[in-house]
């Protein structure tokens, strides 16, 4: 394990990208103290643009602090986009490591069941979920988890089916491991690298997908997200490109972030490229 | 060692003049000079033979000749390659282009690589055609000359090989398309990077003759780059032997294999297996006393049937067919065969990785067939395989000692036990303790095979399955691999089970030889009988087929041997 630390420390773009996420960590875990009061209060004239006074980056047509929306928008992306990630990961696991590893009939039949889910739009399908389940923070994720497990399940399956012929997996069931030691031992750490990256581009794709949602006005309507602000936002962009821009580049940089990271994770565990 | 450059007449009759090559490494590297000072040269119509271990810098000379070196190598200023009379080295882009595959072609180790996956092989020759008389020939000309090359390198059928697909080509028709492709634009030197390396006796004869032939009828110089001296036996007018990025000696091939001058080269040659064939077994067996039988495969049958679509005809191929063997305990049989022969499925199914369609396969007398659950985990235990490729057997990700005590783990060993017994292993096959926490990256193809070996003797099994463990190894590495198996299965008190395409190592290890043609056992019995006296012409094909049988092999010795001193250890 402190292996593992110390060669990350060693991946420049992987610091840069931990860095960034730390901040907007930080940043949405201390909102309350950084941006005191409700983001949805007025604080001052409405369209001021960045650098006045008591506004770092402006305030938007009620006059609403747009600094202090993306500070408290952080969480609620972060969140939405983290756990519906983590959901989606070990649904897609269990699903298309069973698949992989079975194969088979059992396997067959899986891979129907996610076919039904791939088949209909991703996005009309959150915002179905969202719509019949009334938006909240919790039916968004749900939405976005139930999108975007097909495609984990996909690729843990084709690795899965890969990897089972491989030799050393057979000398490992020569050696009496049982199937469960197999899958976790032998073949789940050589079939991580491509699942980290599509887990770590899913919560890019899960905080995009918020945004989205908030945008068509599906967010939870108690909480100030970063989408919602764009969406907001989009009519005036013309007279105040202020209130699309920092949320957008707010999203461009937790995106940015969490895929340096899970490239970072993923040339770290790989002990061919960590441990030249 | 280099004082023969100085001959100036040798230098205008070569076609290849290799003088002063330093090829150096990027300085992470092992040594700072993949080749250092080698000079050589290669005649009009003679095969040289480059010859060394892995590492001593043969492919990379054969690279460098064609400016192919990988990225961060290049040749030293001193260097001079000249092939008739024109310098290479340095060489711009534009004339190295139209000299690769005009004057000078190459054949490399991997066809499936070497050829494009996505194309007929009629339009790969024609392109290489096209290449290089810029496009002027008229298609049915084209046509005309791929259809004679390809008869021209032993390959029946040649219409139908023009329209198809590499994958639709068995590994030696492959390798023969890249001869013919590599001749078709008629060169005066052929570069072939161990083009037989990994391929079975009778391919690599396919391969063989049709580069002799072709060479004697167009008079072209072939650097020819082996490790193996029995190939070298078969092809070379002259070797030149290279250790480390130098030249060790050079001298004809009656020079190099009859009278060696270094020691290195001695070596080599005499790690070239079936040298010293068991004397063990004997001709009547007097000397060894009958043990009980420990493997008994009766009546096996297995039929492979790949379905490509719902209206496509089914393919079909027999692995098995009826076989049946008695392996009795402490004896090491030798399973022979050509690739396709059913010998791998034979010891999967014995390892019940496939199943059989029909059949028993009996280990001390219970069937293991209808073993499931535990008594299948049990009955794994006893019996272990080692597998052919020893980069595809070891876990990437997984420590090595991890990979070795696993096994003993879980059939209930306390880990510190196993650790323990993991470290004595290691030091047993001659690796040391230290490599426990190592990846298997870390080691080369012959650690590897160490390393699967402790792994399979972790468990202290009682039959030690070898699928060609040996044949994708250095021939120096094979042999001392060869004297480790032959150490440990008198140690451990092994019955060993060894499946090889290699008539040579067969000859070397086994008590008893099983010959296997499209899953037909064809022919049985002791070392003696099948490689002094084999009945069948399948045997005496692939006998005949042994690299370098005229030299190294003589058949005889094994009926001659096997009455005087018994069981030689293998050095």
């Amino acid at each position: 394990m402190q292996a593992l630390i110390r060669s990350y420390l060693r991946h420049p773009s992987g610091i840069i990208g931990l860095v960034i996420l730390l901040v907007i960590i930080a940043l949405a875990a201390l909102a309350p103290l950084i941006c005191p009061g409700s983001p949805w209060d007025s604080v001052g004239q409405p369209f001021m643009p960045p650098d006045s006074p008591g506004l770092l980056l402006g305030s938007d047509s009620l006059g609403r602090d747009i600094a202090s929306g993306i500070v408290h928008g952080a969480s609620v992306s972060l969140l939405i986009g983290c756990v519906s990630t983590l959901a989606a990961v070990l649904i897609g696991l269990a699903i298309g490591a069973t698949a992989g590893y079975l194969g088979g009939r059992v396997g067959d039949w899986l891979m129907r069941f996610t076919e039904l889910f791939q088949v209909i739009p991703a996005f009309l399908l959150a915002i179905l979920v969202v719509a019949i389940l009334t938006p909240s923070i919790r039916t968004l994720t749900v939405a976005i988890a139930l999108v975007s497990w097909p495609q984990l399940a996909r690729i843990t399956r084709a690795e899965f089916m890969a990897l089972r012929e491989r030799e050393f997996v057979q000398a490992a069931r020569c050696q009496g491991e049982s199937g469960m030691a197999i899958v976790l031992r032998q073949i789940m750490p050589n079939a991580l690298s491509p699942i980290i990256v599509t887990a770590s581009l899913s919560v890019a794709n899960a905080v995009l997908m918020e945004s989205a949602l908030s945008f068509m006005g599906l967010g939870d309507p108690n909480l100030m997200s970063w989408g919602f602000m764009i969406g907001e936002a989009r009519t005036m962009i013309r007279v105040a490109w202020w209130m699309s821009a920092f949320p957008g580049l707010a999203i461009l940089l937790t995106v940015m972030a969490i895929n340096l990271v899970g490239e970072g994770l993923n040339d770290v565990l790989n002990p061919r490229i960590s441990r030249r | 060692m280099k004082n023969f450059i100085t001959l100036p007449n040798q230098q205008n009759t070569a076609l290849l003049a290799v003088r002063n090559l330093s090829i150096e490494l990027p300085s992470a590297a092992d040594r700072d000079r993949a080749v250092d000072d080698l000079s050589f040269d290669v005649r009009e119509g003679e095969i040289v033979c480059l010859v060394g271990e892995s590492g001593s810098g043969k492919s990379m000379t054969a690279h460098s000749i064609l400016g192919l070196l990988p990225r961060g190598v290049r040749t030293l200023a001193e260097s001079s390659v000249c092939l008739a009379g024109e310098q290479l080295v340095g060489l711009d882009d534009a004339r190295m282009r139209a000299l690769r595959g005009h004057d000078v072609a190459m054949i490399f180790q991997d066809p499936m690589s070497a050829l494009n996956p996505l194309q007929t092989i009629g339009r790969q020759l024609a392109e290489a055609i096209r290449l290089h008389d810029g496009g002027r020939s008229p298609a049915r000309d084209l046509d005309v000359r791929c259809v004679a090359m390809i008869g021209s390198v032993g390959l029946p059928a040649a219409e139908q090989i023009m329209r198809s697909y590499p994958f639709q080509l068995s590994g030696g028709q492959r390798q023969r398309v890249m001869i013919a492709m590599a001749l078709i634009n008629g060169p005066r030197l052929l570069i072939a990077d161990e083009p037989t390396t990994a391929l079975d006796v009778t391919t690599q004869r396919q391969i063989l003759d049709p580069v002799r032939g072709m060479q004697r009828e167009r008079r072209m110089g072939v650097l020819f780059i082996t490790h193996d001296f029995g190939v070298v036996a078969d092809i070379a007018d002259r070797v030149i032997v290279m250790r480390e990025g130098r030249l060790v000696e050079q001298g004809t091939r009656e020079q190099i294999l009859t009278r060696p001058a270094e020691p290195y080269t001695r070596q080599l040659i005499d790690a070239v297996p079936g040298r010293r064939p068991r004397a063990g077994a004997g001709v009547q067996g007097a000397s060894r006393r009958v043990t009980p039988p420990m493997l008994e495969v009766a009546g096996l049958h297995k039929t492979f049937v790949s379905r490509s679509g719902w209206f496509n005809p089914a393919r079909v191929v027999v692995a098995a067919d009826n076989i049946n063997f008695v392996v009795r305990a402490g004896e090491t049989v030798s399973i022979v065969g050509e690739s396709g022969s059913g010998k791998t499925t034979l010891g999967r199914m014995i390892m019940r990785l496939t199943e059989p369609d029909a059949g028993t396969i009996k280990l001390e007398g219970r069937d293991l067939l209808r073993a499931s659950g535990a008594e299948l985990r049990a009955y794994r235990r006893q019996v272990q395989i080692i597998f052919q490729d020893p980069f595809a057997s070891l876990n990437p990700r997984q420590p090595i000692g991890d990979a070795i005590m696993r096994g003993p783990i879980a059939f209930g060993m306390p880990r510190a036990d196993a650790r323990a017994l993991t470290a004595s292993l290691l030091e047993r096959v001659g690796l040391g303790a230290a490599a426990i926490p190592r990846y298997p990256h870390e080691f080369s193809g012959g650690q590897r095979q160490r390393i699967a070996i402790a792994r399979a003797l972790a468990l202290q099994p009682r039959v030690l399955i070898s699928d060609e463990a040996v044949s994708a190894l250095d021939v120096s590495v094979q042999a001392q691999v060869l004297a480790l198996l032959e150490e440990l299965k008198n140690e451990f008190e092994l019955t060993m089970l060894f499946i090889t395409h290699d008539l040579r190592v067969a000859a070397e290890i086994s008590d008893r030889v099983i010959v296997l043609q499209r899953g037909q056992v064809v022919e049985e019995g002791s070392s003696a009988q099948i490689f002094g006296a084999p009945q069948h012409a399948y045997t005496r094909q692939l006998l005949d087929a042994m690299p370098g049988k005229d030299i190294f092999v003589h058949p005889g010795d094994a009926v001659r041997s096997a009455c005087g001193h018994s069981s030689s250890p293998v050095v």
